[in-house]
C-alpha cells in the first residue's frame, strides 16, 4: 500500500491517497492532471438492464471468481430462460433460486440472459 | 438548500420538456470543461461497489472514493470470527485494486457538505468539488440511546456491530469466559443493521459453548418481538443446540433499559441479568456525514426517491446502503451492493442528461446457525407509491422443513456469496 504522497496544487491533494502506481511518483503527479485518468485501463461495459446487476451478487461477472453459483458469464441466453422458467414453476429444485426467479418477468429474465449470455467467458 | 428539488423520473421528464436537457447539465463540470466528478463517500459495501461500478460504466467521469480507514473489515461472516471458526484478517480488505480501477480514492474522513456549492471537504484541508455525491457511510452506534452504554461501557460490553477490534474483543471475552457462565445479547428495536445478525451471533456462540463450554447458557434480550427467518433460527436452536438459547422479546420484558459495565449487569423493566460476557447491539442511525450533509432526517436515517436513490432532502445528493431508508429492503451487504450498482447506472445516465432507468433489486441474507448449516431470506424489489416494496409472491425464507443437505448446502452458497462480493468490490 501507498499512502502519504502528496500532490500540491491539486484539488485532489488528499494526503493519505491510495494511488494506483506506487512505484513512481512523477508518473503520479501526470496523472493526477488527467481528467479521464483510468479510461484506458477499462473499457466502457455494457449497461446491465434492470436487476441484472443485483444477480451478479451470487453469479461473479468476473470469470476469474471462483464461487458454488453456477457461472452465468457467457452461457447461452437459452439456458438461462429456461432455467429461470423451471425454477419459477417449481420443476427445477432451488434453495433459494426458486424464491428469487419469481420476482422477474419473462421479459426482464431474457434480458438478463442476454446480459450474461454476451460476456466473454 | 438549493431551489432544485430531487430528480426523481418524473420531474427528470417535466424539467427535460420544461428547460431543455442541456441545462440539466451540472454547473460545475460545464463551467471549468473538466471531466465530470462524481464523489463517493463511505468504502463500505455500498460505496466501494457503487465508486467501482460507476468507474466501470463510464470510463471518462472523474469517480472519487473518500473513505477514512486504510483497511475495510467485513461485518459479513465476522460472526465466525466471534466462534472461533474464523480469522479476523479474512475480513480484512484494502481499496488497492479499486485505486488500480482508475477510481481516485482519498484515506481521510469526509468532515463537510456544502449541498449548494458542491464542495466535500476532507480533514486532510482538501476540497472535492462534485456534480453528483453518493454519501453511503453505513451506521452509527447511538451512544446516546441507552443508559449506562458509551464507548468506554463498549470496552467492556463489546457491541462488535462494526468489525474490527470489536469483534477480537468479543472472541477473548468468550475464550477466558469459565464454563458454566451466562452470556447475554442485547438486541435492538428496528430498524438496524443485518436484521438476522443478532441471532446468526447466538447460533453461532452456541455453536463454540456446545463444544468448549457446554454447561454455559446464552440469554438473548430483544426490543422487539419477532426478528428476521425467526422459526428457522429457534427450529435450529432447538435442534442443534437444546436447553442453551433462551430468547426474551420485548413483551415478555426483553427490552434492555440500562447497564451497568462495571457490574456486568443488563437491566429490563421486570429484571436485572448479570453475564459473563455481555454483547450490547445498541440502537444505530446513518453515519455522521450523512446529518452534516443534511440527507438524514429526525428519524436518524435518510429518505431516498426509491427509482433513483436521489435523497428527498437534497438534490444531486444520493445515498445507498445501510444508511438510506430503502422500504422493504433491509440493511443487509447483498442490499448494498445492489442498491449501489442500480445507483451508478441512475448516475451514469443523469451525468449525461438522459432519463434513468428503473431499478429492480434483490437482497439475500445468508445465516449460519452452525458452520454446515445456512439458512437465507430473499426478496425481489421495485419502487411503487415512493417506496422500494417487494414484488408480490418472490421471495421468502428457506423452507422450514428442508433436509440437512439442503441446510449444508446454503451454508456453501453463504460463503460462495462472501467470495463473490468480496472479489467484485475489492478484488
Amino acid at each position: 500500500m501507498n499512502t502519504d504522497k502528496n500532490v500540491p496544487g491539486s484539488e485532489t491533494d488528499g494526503r493519505r491517497r491510495i494511488l494506483a502506481h506506487p512505484c513512481s511518483s512523477l508518473f503520479i503527479g501526470v496523472a493526477l492532471c488527467l481528467t479521464s485518468f483510468g479510461a484506458a485501463q477499462s473499457a466502457a461495459v455494457t449497461e446491465p438492464p434492470p436487476g441484472a446487476s443485483a444477480c451478479s451478487g451470487c453469479h461473479a461477472t468476473d470469470p476469474s471468481v471462483a464461487t458454488p453459483a453456477p457461472r452465468l458469464v457467457g452461457r447461452k441466453p437459452d439456458e438461462i430462460v429456461a432455467a429461470l422458467a423451471a425454477f419459477r414453476s417449481g420443476q427445477r429444485p432451488a434453495t433459494v433460486m426458486d424464491r428469487i426467479a419469481k420476482g422477474f418477468t419473462d421479459a426482464e429474465i431474457r434480458a438478463i440472459a442476454e446480459w450474461y449470455g454476451e460476456k466473454q467467458p | 438548500m438549493t431551489a432544485d428539488q430531487p430528480t426523481n423520473r418524473r420531474t427528470f421528464l417535466k424539467r427535460s420538456a420544461a428547460i431543455g436537457a442541456v441545462a440539466l447539465l451540472p454547473r460545475p463540470a460545464l463551467a471549468q470543461g473538466a471531466a465530470q466528478h462524481v464523489v463517493v463517500i463511505g468504502g463500505g459495501f455500498a460505496g466501494a461497489t457503487c465508486a467501482r461500478a460507476l468507474k466501470r460504466l463510464s470510463p471518462k467521469v472523474r469517480v472519487s472514493l473518500v473513505e477514512q480507514r486504510q483497511i475495510f473489515v467485513s461485518c459479513p461472516f465476522s460472526n465466525a470470527v466471534i466462534a472461533g471458526l474464523r480469522t479476523l484478517s479474512q475480513q480484512q480488505f484494502g481499496y488497492e485494486k479499486i485505486a488500480q480501477s482508475g477510481v481516485e480514492v482519498h484515506l481521510a474522513a469526509a468532515t463537510a457538505v456544502n449541498p449548494e456549492t458542491h464542495v466535500v471537504t476532507l480533514s486532510d484541508g482538501s476540497r472535492l468539488t462534485y456534480d453528483r455525491l453518493v454519501v453511503a457511510p453505513g451506521i452509527d452506534l447511538r451512544w446516546d440511546a441507552l443508559p449506562g452504554y458509551d464507548q468506554a461501557a463498549a470496552e467492556h460490553m463489546p457491541h462488535a456491530w462494526e468489525a474490527g477490534a470489536q469483534t477480537e474483543l468479543l472472541a477473548r471475552q468468550l475464550s477466558a469466559m469459565p464454563d458454566g457462565g451466562t452470556v447475554v445479547i442485547a438486541a435492538p428495536a428496528n430498524p438496524f443493521r443485518c436484521p438476522p445478525g443478532p441471532y446468526e451471533r447466538a447460533s453461532l456462540i452456541a455453536y463454540y459453548l456446545k463444544r468448549k463450554k457446554p454447561k454455559s447458557k446464552l440469554l438473548i434480550l430483544d426490543a422487539k418481538d419477532a426478528f428476521s427467518k425467526q422459526r428457522l433460527f429457534e427450529n435450529a436452536w432447538k435442534e442443534l443446540y437444546p436447553g442453551m438459547i433462551e430468547w426474551v422479546g420485548l413483551s415478555a420484558g426483553g427490552k434492555v433499559t440500562s447497564v451497568d459495565p462495571a457490574a456486568m449487569t443488563l437491566t429490563t423493566d421486570f429484571d436485572t441479568h448479570k453475564a459473563a460476557v455481555a454483547n450490547v447491539i445498541p440502537p444505530q442511525r446513518a453515519g455522521r456525514i450523512a446529518q452534516i450533509a443534511g440527507v438524514a432526517d429526525h428519524t436518524g436515517w435518510c429518505p431516498i426517491d426509491p427509482e433513483t436513490f436521489e435523497s428527498i432532502l437534497q438534490p444531486h445528493i444520493h445515498v445507498i446502503g445501510d444508511a438510506a431508508i430503502a422500504g422493504a429492503m433491509p440493511k443487509s451487504a447483498f442490499a448494498a451492493n445492489a442498491q449501489a450498482k442500480a445507483c451508478a447506472q441512475t448516475v451514469e445516465k443523469l451525468l449525461v442528461g438522459e432519463e434513468p432507468r428503473e431499478p429492480k433489486l434483490i437482497n439475500t441474507c445468508y445465516s449460519l446457525v452452525a458452520p454446515d448449516y445456512g439458512i437465507s431470506i430473499a426478496g425481489v424489489y421495485h419502487p411503487a407509491g415512493g417506496q422500494l416494496v417487494e414484488v408480490a409472491g418472490a421471495g421468502g425464507i428457506s423452507p422450514l422443513d428442508a433436509t440437512r443437505p439442503f441446510r449444508e448446502q446454503e451454508a456453501h452458497y453463504a460463503e460462495g456469496w462472501f467470495k463473490t462480493i468480496t472479489a467484485e468490490v475489492f478484488g
